[in-house]
């Protein structure tokens, strides 16, 4: 039997069974529909309003059309050819040693200088590590829940929270935003919620790592982060050594809330499967992020270090709505061999007397293609707004290209809107230059690009900054001869 | 003790020969200064010492320290001690001379198997070596040459070599868009680091670095050979009597 006939017979098969209610299933078949929609929502045991809600955004995502306008190319994606829905695999599916792991991965591991316990947890090696980190993330969580912190998965959070759920989910990314938007909400069925509460300020950086069954990426990933009046957290999504993942198309999304006089820090080192030196294989990575500084005096930053994926279309955006409240957008994009980045921001002014800083360092290195793509909008509302971009590339070699757009919409006559851009060439003759004061090609390159992200790199926590920084060299090598 | 030898040199580039068998011995502590017209492959022969892609080395040797030269990435040169001054020294973006000079001194100093210099001793050598040349401590903190004139830009050379401390030290063309207070300079910062550890190749189109920068020998190059050698004096009478001097059929050796 033909694999497609045997597959429309499993699938139909399974219909006809009715997966709606199955137990034993560990994975919906391939393919987008109603009922997979509802496997879904009863596999997460969620509240009827989610089912509603997701139906609502599979039924708006099927009028859409897939957007083109993003410099990036790559061949159609059949939506119908995907799984929305697969179990975490079990524990005997895992490697059971770091001898079993694609040694590419424990090299770059290595040059990231990860401890050898952490490399094992990354590389999801079924062992006592993975107990470790169960403990640690125990005790984290006792003393968040002192603090009358939540963070979970948003799985939980919809359960044990629906009323917050209800009112926060969509309202800063609705379903109809945008056709990845529509599709995550349809399917999600991973991600974080974490919500502070008044005058709280969170002791620690918040990361998914130290989430339980955090470890392997959803492909379809939903993060809720509130922070109520007055408080403060720092949130570090990602981590530098590089996830594989055998989907190829991710699409998430990401809300922030920020109440009056609150703030939320969102830091992210992306550094997935860009694929191999052809450009074959690599993970599309096409997210929405986006703040709301709700109240006054708020303030949202994004720093963001994106090294990895073969297409990278991400904009973490401010909606700017509360008096005096600040958004801010730190930037760092690497893109080597055939990578496709498109990324940016968008800076949304509504209050009065709003501020927004955009810090975007593009790097491009090979054949790859690297733009920055941001909207400034100040509406009529927002006097005394002020804005200022900064968007620097940096060009190795003479076959990758750097492209920059910006929008400026200024609707009232006494805001300040500064743009400034560069454009610099790692050429031969500076890697001579270096390799003559006994400098080799590899650690001249890491040097230039360091300082020229220096900006950036300061802005995330310490940690993360160090590790961030190794990560950049790694991320082009190989990318002169 | 002798420090560089060329034996039978023939460089081309791009199918076009521009050293056709040039011949040269420097012993260690002296200064040796090649002259001659434009385009004779005075630049080239620079180039090819320090190892910059893009030349065809198509025949013959070069030894130095008793190690085959040519054999060696151009990081290896610069660790051995060999340092070229630039004729045009380019700009590196977001990298500080202060970063820029302590990651290459660190990197000499591992191929040595010495320490990294601590912080506090580094900047104090830095602040010293740069008076050298009347550079004020503020070019440390600027990215590497971003912005500076280009007298700045020859003294920045010098004050490399002051820190990386080489074995041979090739300067090329450095007197070139010198005014006479800059070239002083320069001469005086060069004249401080000669050393009987050290040795110099000076290239010049003029003899008025000379003036300052007294070499032990002097050698004329034309048509990708050396022509003529001798002492300081072969730097005045060629000074004298012009570069159609040599082209007036003039090819008489040693």
């Amino acid at each position: 039997m033909p694999n497609d006939e045997l597959l429309k017979e499993i699938t139909e098969q399974e219909y006809k069974y009715g997966f709606v209610s199955p137990i034993e299933q560990e994975f919906a078949p391939k393919g987008l529909n109603e009922d997979i929609i509802r496997f879904i929502w009863e596999k997460k045991k969620e509240p009827p309003f989610m089912l509603e809600w997701r139906l609502k955004a599979f039924r708006y995502w099927k009028s859409m059309q897939e957007p083109h306008w993003a410099k990036v190319e790559y061949t159609p994606i059949d939506y119908q050819d995907i799984y929305y829905y697969a179990a975490p695999k079990k524990l005997k599916e895992k490697p059971k040693s770091l001898d079993e792991v694609d040694p590419e991965i424990l090299r770059t591991f290595e040059k990231l200088g990860i401890p050898l316990r952490e490399q094992e947890i990354l590389a999801g090696v079924a062992v006592d590590a993975v107990l470790d980190s169960v403990s640690v993330a125990t005790t984290f969580k006792e003393k968040l829940e002192e603090l009358g912190i939540i963070f979970c998965s948003i799985n939980e959070a919809i359960r044990n929270h629906p009323d917050l759920v209800q009112k926060y989910l969509g309202s800063v990314v609705p379903y109809t935003d945008n056709f990845f938007a529509a599709l995550n909400s349809a399917v999600f069925s991973d991600g974080s919620f974490v919500y502070v509460p008044k005058g709280v300020r969170c002791p620690m950086e918040l990361s998914t790592y130290f989430r339980i069954n955090a470890s392997e990426t959803g492909q379809f990933e939903r993060t809720l982060i509130i922070a109520d009046e007055g408080s403060y957290v720092s949130y570090l999504e990602g981590c530098t050594a590089p996830i594989r993942d055998e989907n190829q198309l991710h699409a998430a999304v990401v809300e922030l809330i920020a109440l009056k006089d609150a703030e939320i820090k969102y830091s992210t080192v992306q550094n997935w499967y860009p694929g191999d030196k052809e450009g074959r294989g690599g993970i599309y990575n096409f997210v929405t992020k986006r703040g709301i500084c709700l109240g006054e005096n708020s303030k949202i930053s994004w720093t963001q270090v994106e090294t990895g994926s073969a297409i990278t279309w991400k904009y973490p955006s401010c909606i700017l709505k509360g008096d005096n409240s600040v958004g801010e957008f730190y930037s760092i994009a690497i893109t080597n061999n055939y990578q496709q980045a498109d990324t940016g921001t968008k800076m949304i002014h509504l209050g009065k007397n709003t501020r927004s800083r955009i810090v975007s360092k593009g790097i491009a290195a090979s054949r790859s293609n690297n733009s920055y793509r941001g909207l400034v909008q100040i509406s009529k509302k927002a006097v005394g707004a002020r804005n200022y971009s900064q968007c620097d590339s940096l060009l190795i070699g003479d076959k990758c290209g750097a492209h920059t757009f910006p929008y400026i919409e200024v609707n009232n006559s006494n805001s300040i809107v500064e743009h400034e851009a560069t454009t610099s060439k790692i050429s031969d003759e500076i890697l001579f230059y270096c390799n003559q004061r006994g400098i080799s090609k590899e650690d001249a390159i890491g040097l230039i690009v360091n300082g020229f992200s220096r900006e950036v790199l300061n802005q995330l926590p310490m940690e993360f900054a160090v590790e961030a920084q190794k990560l950049l060299s790694v991320s082009l090598e190989g990318s002169v001869g | 003790m002798e420090l560089l030898k060329i034996n039978n040199l023939k460089v081309g580039i791009e199918d076009k020969l521009i050293i056709k068998g040039l011949n040269l011995t420097i012993n260690l502590g002296e200064v040796h200064a090649i002259m001659g017209p434009n385009g004779t492959g005075k630049s080239t022969l620079a180039n090819v010492l320090a190892g910059k892609p893009g030349y065809d080395v198509l025949e013959g040797e070069i030894i130095f320290m008793g190690k085959n030269l040519l054999e060696m990435e151009p990081e290896e040169r610069a660790r051995e001690g060999i340092f070229l001054a630039f004729q045009y020294p380019v700009e590196i973006p977001g990298v500080t001379n202060a970063n820029f000079m302590k990651t290459a001194v660190n990197e000499i100093r591992k191929y040595r198997q010495l320490e990294p210099l601590d912080a506090f001793d580094f900047l104090q050598l830095m602040k010293e070596r740069a008076a050298l040349v009347g550079l004020d401590a503020s070019y440390l903190q600027r990215n590497v040459n971003e912005g500076f004139s280009g007298g700045e830009k020859k003294r920045n050379e010098i004050f490399h070599l002051a820190m990386l401390e080489p074995k041979l030290a090739i300067l090329d063309e450095t007197d070139s868009g010198l005014d006479i207070d800059a070239l002083k300079i320069v001469a005086n910062g060069v004249n401080s680091l000669r050393s009987p550890e050290r040795s110099f190749l000076v290239i010049t189109h003029y003899q008025r670095l000379l003036n300052y920068l007294t070499p032990d020998f002097v050698h004329v190059m034309y048509d990708g050979r050396i022509v003529l050698s001798g002492t300081k004096e072969l730097a005045l009478e060629l000074e004298s009597k012009g570069y159609d001097w040599l082209r007036n059929g003039n090819n008489g050796s040693k």
